[in-house]
């Protein structure tokens, strides 16, 4: 069909985390530029299975650019060439026939690969679970509007709220650092008056948690921001410092 | 089998308090001696999940995706309604209760609706106090904004991302539990059978996704919080992995299934563009608060947009529904867009597209003040289109985004099989025929932080908590015969994938049992899709092993149930003949085209019971009492 694309790929196969794995070419033939990025790899399963072979296995859900699920590498790039997106919103629109793509997984000590593209990014829930909360037990009555918050602090704090967790931002650094994922909680709970009772243990056991799961430290290049599908500033992360040293600063835990 | 509601005595103001106080309740010291299972950690599941485990009970949760922020929850955008009245424009409890009944053409219990408008004041609450960033005004309280059928503002949101923050407070509420001990995280375990005991629910079977390891789990209650079916359509808003497995295995263990052909039809979509196209991708509600809908006025007019003057275009919902115009609900909104397509006035290239238009909104309050509302919603289209929606109006088609129906459960939330719930979409109870915008998110977490806590409680206390009998034979059985079924997916070997027969079956539901239904169509339905399945267990063909990672394996196991549920939705819809909500048959429309109830004879909600493989099913029906919502033909004009 017309503007219809044949492309090659390049996608890492590894059959599990205790096998190494390597670069497998495959042709993506007659793609259509209105199809997305995970379409076109769907076809090719398709094609795959009916040769009796076994499908490239990926993360993804909810296609739409929301759930976080959908991790790649393509061309070097997590999420790809596009800025602001994510794999799942990447049309094909955006390659050219002949175009020869390589697509890998996140890769990072924190996320070990699972199998081909798919990796483990609990770290990232266990770092959450060290802090990344308000302890309120269900059954508040205090009503919503008894607190006011400044329209200002309300948009930053949803800033910083809308990560999706994908962990692009760890793809992109090249420490593997998580601090732009840690400081989007971080932050969004310093922004709001119901986070302050809690703000110095959260930023310090986050912290811990971050190191304890393997990741780097931040050297402040910024590729994370620049890779982050929502665009996640580095404001969030010089945020985070200012709150772990105020946290040192008078800590108990010294 | 006899259907018991359990729907409280008295007032319908006070069924729910006077209920809550009856209800029986464990001992803070007793509660960790129970085991609870919640699978899906949605909204629903999150929310249960840290509630029960913030009490202290031991509770396990489950779900496919590699975190519980990962379900589908998240992505729902436009809001959730609550009956705050901040706006002081007349809202109240009762006013939701009514509006939400209304909305779902009169096809939902009464109780259960006016439990949810009362606790939707405490949600807003309980969120607010975990940190979600509702949008606010410059005085730095609450901002609201207004919905589909309702003719107060009564919708919270964050941005058009308000399931995203909803969802995120409740996984962090979750995680908080998972750190204190109360609940045990299951990532990536997919549930596969319900495990009963004399009829009562004792646990589950899931297969690890990773190792392919297929386990029993058991716990005094099991709480399914597994979402809704509309992948049955194969194109649909939903997400990827959302199925209707996990409801469907409870519902052959006995579990009856409420109004399984009540589906709902979102209006505002971006058009299929291919054959290759995976899903479909839904522009918020919100933004027919500010776009206007409209199609050319002569049939066939190829014209582009631009080209087409003010005076040869009908803005067929404000010319119909000059009351409520733009912001019908939402089956209202999707016929009609549906009536103009087929009447040859659909536009863009397949001609089955209606104009939503932003051209006057910006004109009045410039780009800027509509970027700053929906921007996020304008990019989306932009990046899946090629096209400016500032610049052209955005195409727009109805699309399967909800299902009304679910797992039939009683006042409690319990389903017919004891021991056994369901909440948030995978259960049928709230919305009727025709969930209203905004209401999801807020049944989820009504289900979630403030019904099952209650409700779980009084049956824990009922039956004690010695421990449950793990070694039970009927825990090996029913591991064995997940084992048995996926080892056979495998073994089939035959030429077509399952995304192949998902895609067949697709086509045959929304041909027949989508937008508009008949008779004969629905009984051809049935026939293919009969045929269809047989063909699947024929020819499948399924590559790689049990025991690993194996995507090809997972979507199998979860087309072959579609295949079933498809059946029962048909049956359902030939069973209803009458016309109400998302269900429109043909045959039952007033003279100006509108659903045509039949309330004498179909004022109830069909629950079916599994009777064997390849037998019908048993229709059971419980009647809707109103005793407070007075039955019209809904009018929104």
């Amino acid at each position: 069909m017309a503007g219809h694309m044949n492309i090659t790929l390049k996608v890492w196969r590894q059959k599990n985390a205790n096998t190494k794995g390597k670069l497998v070419s495959y042709d993506a033939k007659d793609v259509s530029p209105d199809m997305s990025f995970l379409e076109m790899i769907d076809e090719v399963n398709e094609v795959l299975i009916k040769k009796g072979e076994e499908a490239i296995a990926f993360d993804h859900d909810c296609r739409e650019g929301i759930c976080g699920m959908c991790s790649m590498v393509i061309d070097g790039r997590p999420h790809g060439p596009k800025e602001g997106i994510t794999t799942c919103q990447l049309h094909m629109r955006s390659f050219k026939d002949g175009d020869t793509i390589t697509i890998e997984p996140w890769r990072a000590k924190g996320f070990p690969v699972v199998k081909d593209l798919v990796v483990d990014r609990s770290a990232f829930d266990r770092i959450i679970q060290a802090g990344g909360y308000i302890s309120v037990n269900t059954g508040v009555t205090i009503d919503a509007n008894a607190i006011a918050i400044s329209k200002q602090d309300s948009d930053k704090a949803f800033d910083a709220a809308t990560c999706i967790g994908c962990g692009a931002c760890v793809a992109a650094c090249k420490n593997a650092s998580a601090m732009l994922f840690l400081s989007a909680k971080v932050s969004q709970l310093s922004l709001l008056p119901q986070g302050h009772p809690e703000r110095k243990s959260r930023v310090e056991n986050m912290l811990q948690q971050m190191e304890d799961e393997g990741f780097g430290n931040c050297s402040n290049t910024g590729a994370c921001s620049v890779e982050c599908p929502k665009e996640i500033s580095q404001e969030h992360i010089a945020r985070l410092n200012r709150e772990f040293i105020a946290a040192k600063a008078s800590s108990e835990n010294v | 089998m006899k259907l018991d509601s359990k729907i409280p005595e008295g007032p319908i103001g006070e069924k729910w308090t006077k209920h809550k106080f009856k209800l029986k309740l464990v001992n803070p010291a007793n509660r960790r001696k129970y085991d609870i299972i919640v699978v899906g950690t949605g909204l629903a599941g999150s929310s249960a999940a840290a509630s029960l485990g913030e009490m202290g009970y031991n509770v396990k949760a489950f779900c496919f995706q590699d975190s519980p922020r990962r379900a589908h929850s998240i992505a729902a955008q436009g809001g959730i309604n609550s009956a705050k009245n901040y706006r002081n424009d007349g809202d109240s409890v009762y006013r939701l209760f009514y509006d939400t009944v209304k909305g779902g053409d009169y096809r939902a219990r009464e109780a259960n609706v006016h439990r949810l408008a009362e606790v939707s004041v405490n949600i807003i609450d309980q969120c607010v106090a975990q940190g979600v960033p509702f949008a606010r005004e410059y005085g730095g309280l609450l901002d609201n904004r207004s919905f589909g059928g309702a003719q107060v503002a009564r919708t919270f949101y964050a941005r058009g991302q308000t399931g995203q923050q909803l969802l995120l407070g409740a996984y962090s509420a979750l995680e908080r539990q998972v750190n204190e001990g109360t609940v045990k995280q299951y990532t990536r375990h997919e549930m596969l059978d319900v495990v009963t005991v004399d009829g009562v629910a004792r646990g589950i079977v899931t297969r690890d996704l990773v190792t392919g390891e297929i386990e029993s789990h058991s716990a005094h209650a099991v709480l399914l919080c597994t979402g809704g079916y509309g992948n049955v359509f194969y194109l649909s808003t939903n997400a990827q992995g959302c199925n209707v497995t996990a409801a469907w295995r409870a519902h052959k263990k006995g579990a009856l299934f409420g109004n399984p052909c009540f589906t709902q039809i979102h209006p505002t979509c971006i058009p299929v563009s291919g054959d290759h196209q995976s899903k479909l991708t839904l522009m918020s509600e919100s933004l027919r608060n500010d776009g206007r809908v409209w199609v050319p006025a002569k049939v066939g007019d190829k014209r582009l947009a631009s080209e087409i003057p003010e005076s040869e275009r009908d803005y067929f919902l404000e010319r119909k529904y000059p009351s409520f115009g733009n912001l019908v609900p939402r089956d209202v909104a999707s016929r009609n867009a549906k009536e103009m397509c087929d009447l040859g006035k659909g536009v863009g290239a397949s001609g089955l597209a209606v104009y939503l238009d932003f051209a006057d909104s910006i004109k009045r309050l410039g780009e800027d003040a509509v970027r700053a509302k929906y921007g996020n919603l304008f990019d989306m289209y932009a990046q899946i289109t090629g096209e400016n929606p500032y610049k052209t109006p955005m195409r727009i088609y109805p699309a399967v985004h909800y299902t009304m129906g679910g797992l039939w459960v009683d006042y409690n939330l319990s389903t017919t099989v004891k021991g056994l719930y369901a909440l948030g979409e995978a259960n049928f109870s709230d919305h009727g025929a025709n969930r209203l915008g905004a209401s999801a998110l807020m049944q989820g977490l009504a289900d979630g932080y403030f019904v099952i806590p209650s409700t779980l409680s009084d049956y824990l206390a009922e039956i004690g908590p010695k421990a449950i009998d793990a070694t039970h034979p009927a825990f090996a059985e029913a591991v064995k015969a997940v084992k048995d079924r996926t080892n056979k997916f495998l073994a089939i070997n035959g030429t077509k994938t399952a995304n192949e027969y998902h895609k067949e079956l697709g086509k045959i539901m929304w041909e027949y049992c989508g937008m508009a239904r008949n008779e004969a169509g629905l009984k051809k339905a049935q026939k293919m899709i009969q045929e269809l399945r047989a063909d699947f267990w024929k020819n499948l063909k399924v590559t790689g092993e049990a025991g690993e990672l194996n995507t090809t394996l997972e979507r199998a196991g979860r087309v072959a149930d579609f295949l079933e549920l498809g059946e029962l939705m048909v049956v359902d819809a030939l069973n209803r003949n009458e016309s109400c909500g998302g269900h429109f048959r043909e045959e039952y429309q007033t003279d100006e085209n509108e659903a045509q109830r039949d309330d004498d004879n179909y004022a109830y909600v069909a629950a079916w019971e599994y009777k064997g493989d390849n037998q019908p099913e048993e229709l059971h029906k419980e009647a809707l009492v109103f005793e407070n919502v007075k039955l019209t033909q809904r009018s929104y004009k």
